[in-house]
């Protein structure tokens, strides 16, 4: 349905972000393991996948949270693995964390202005947020914590855009949201991509993922198991990739004990 | 009178433990350090202030114009190596390093210094002066301290509430990895902290030399005993929390030296304690605030 996801993908041009054999270890866990994926210009590249297959910890570790074991993240041509976070936001790598983590002592104003302070040069600012969701301007001076969730989605959300960002990382925005709420968060996508960002977004909601993203891939248990457009995949392979039913063999789920 | 007279004292003494108290609550509320150099750290700039008075033979009160920002800049610098050091191993390790630059700030001063005690500003009419309101009689320098203090908490807080570094500083300490991802770097935010937590470190070891007398013990067994009590008594990480703790902290010293001389700092740490088991959070706690 979005614009860019019809006509060919841009593959010939250099993708804006791209990850390359990328392995990441939480102590002796493997979290991921060896994956790969090109976001060109404009995209919005969404990541599926169950709880644990590795979607979070694929952002993070493109954001700078967690370093890799192996492998590597280009951002816009030069390899940007070995640098902190703070760094990669500068550059315009800039991510909306799980679960909000807005300030909690600080106002809806100043969780924009500490947003801001380091931003690149671009089409936003505070007074641009203030313009797409207007209730913000009128509770500006309050404390983040007498929001409801939503409303601390938009905020996180804001903060991140007040930044300038090249490529927006979010990372599971629906989660503990109403569907209505992340229907109206989701609906915002189209203004946010006008104004030239790219968008990597890591989803459980797979059904709002795809109607959103003009590419996906889904993980199962840090490896990817499909990739493609949304309308080049059917229900069946993305419900397979996702659970993992497909595999190699037809007689039925591997692991599990399957019913006689 | 008697009576009125020591809680007046007291109220006045806090000035000067509100200064001891918050830099130890700050770098606690922004980087959970528990600084255990504190009070040896103020002591260092006391006998710094000594040192600059003693070479260039400036008037002692320029010697806060040298030795705030001399600390200011040993602040960031120490917090950027060994206390960040110690922070990206576990919050432990800032205890032990902490404990151990004490040892060693001590017996530095005991080696280079000798144990004997110093006093700052010696012969200044500001120290031995007082007026009298009735019968009371208050000593100017204590109205000092106390404005002082009053005037760094404000500042403190303008700076917190206002600027674009104190503005950091809170979202530091609120999650410094989403901090990250805006673009700040918290390690020089927490160098930053830390070089105003120093700066009044400065302020307050020379403000104890000017009022009592330095040794290389004062730091632990005075400044850093009285900021903890004052810290608690307020509570942990409010910043008029520290003057509040400060008062009550001063006021039950000097009712205690009322009843009787040597139960002076006993009274202080029966309230100290008292505080600890029936309001462990503080007289003004952090969530109340806000």
């Amino acid at each position: 349905m979005t614009a860019s996801a019809d006509g060919e993908r841009a593959e010939s041009g250099t993708p804006l972000l791209e990850v390359r054999d990328l392995v990441v270890h939480h102590g002796q866990l493997r979290a991921l393991g060896a994956v790969s994926l090109r976001v060109f210009p404009g995209e919005v590249y969404a990541i599926i996948g169950a709880n644990g297959a590795g979607k979070s910890t694929l952002l993070r570790t493109i954001a700078g949270l967690h370093h890799p074991t192996s492998g590597s993240v280009l951002f816009d041509g030069t390899d940007v693995t070995g640098l902190r976070p703070e760094r990669r936001a500068a550059r315009g790598i800039v991510m909306v964390p799980e679960g909000r983590r807005l300030f909690g002592s600080l106002s809806v104003e100043e969780n924009l202005k500490v947003g801001a302070t380091y931003a690149r040069q671009g089409p936003w600012t505070i007074e641009q947020v203030y313009e797409m969701f207007g209730w913000m301007r009128e509770r500006r001076k309050q404390l983040t914590a007498q929001l409801s969730g939503g409303e601390q989605q938009t905020v996180a959300l804001g903060r991140a855009l007040v930044a300038n960002p090249r490529v927006l990382l979010l990372d599971e925005l629906s989660l503990g949201l109403a569907p209505v709420v992340v229907q109206r968060i989701y609906g915002m996508l189209p203004q946010i991509l006008a104004t030239g960002l790219t968008v990597l977004l890591v989803e459980q909601d797979v059904s709002q993922a795809l109607r959103v993203a003009s590419q996906i891939q889904c993980l199962l248990e840090g490896k990817t198991t499909l990739e493609g457009k949304p309308a080049d995949v059917s229900a069946d392979q993305v419900e397979a990739a996702y659970f993992g039913l497909a595999g190699a063999a037809p007689a039925g789920p591997p692991g599990e004990g399957s019913e006689p | 009178m008697a009576w009125v007279n020591a809680i007046i004292q007291g109220v006045l003494i806090g000035g000067l433990y509100a200064l001891f108290a918050c830099g130890l609550s700050l770098m606690f509320g922004v980087m959970k350090v528990v600084n255990l150099a504190h009070g040896d750290l103020a002591v260092l700039a006391g006998y710094f202030a000594i040192g600059i008075v003693a070479v260039t033979h400036v008037p002692v009160l320029w010697s806060f114009v040298i030795v705030v920002p001399l600390m200011a800049v040993l602040g960031y610098i120490m917090q950027r190596t060994i206390l960040q050091g110690a922070l990206d191993r576990s919050v432990l390790t800032t205890l032990m390093v902490t404990f151990g630059l004490s040892v060693v700030i001590e017996n530095g001063l005991l080696q280079f210094e000798t144990a004997n005690t110093r006093g700052i500003g010696v012969g200044l009419p500001l120290l031995t002066e007082s007026f009298s309101v009735g019968s009371i009689q208050i000593a100017y320098l204590l109205v000092v301290f106390f404005a002082t203090a009053v005037i760094v908490l404000l500042g403190l807080q303008y700076f917190l509430s206002r600027s674009k570094y104190g503005r950091l500083i809170r979202a530091v300490a609120d999650d410094k990895e989403a901090a990250q991802l805006a673009g700040a770097d918290y390690r020089h935010v927490f160098g930053i902290a830390a070089a105003i937590a120093f700066g009044t470190v400065a302020l307050a070891g020379i403000a104890y030399g000017m009022y009592s007398q330095l040794s290389p013990t004062t730091g632990t067994d005075t400044i850093l005993l009285f900021a903890f009590a004052a810290v608690v008594i307020g509570g942990l990480g409010s910043l008029w929390g520290t003057l509040l703790g400060g008062v009550v902290l001063g006021v039950a010293q000097q009712i205690g030296a009322q009843i009787s001389l040597s139960d002076e700092v006993l009274a202080g740490f029966i309230v100290f304690l008292a505080v600890l088991v029936l309001r462990p959070q503080g007289l003004i706690s952090r969530g109340a605030q806000s």
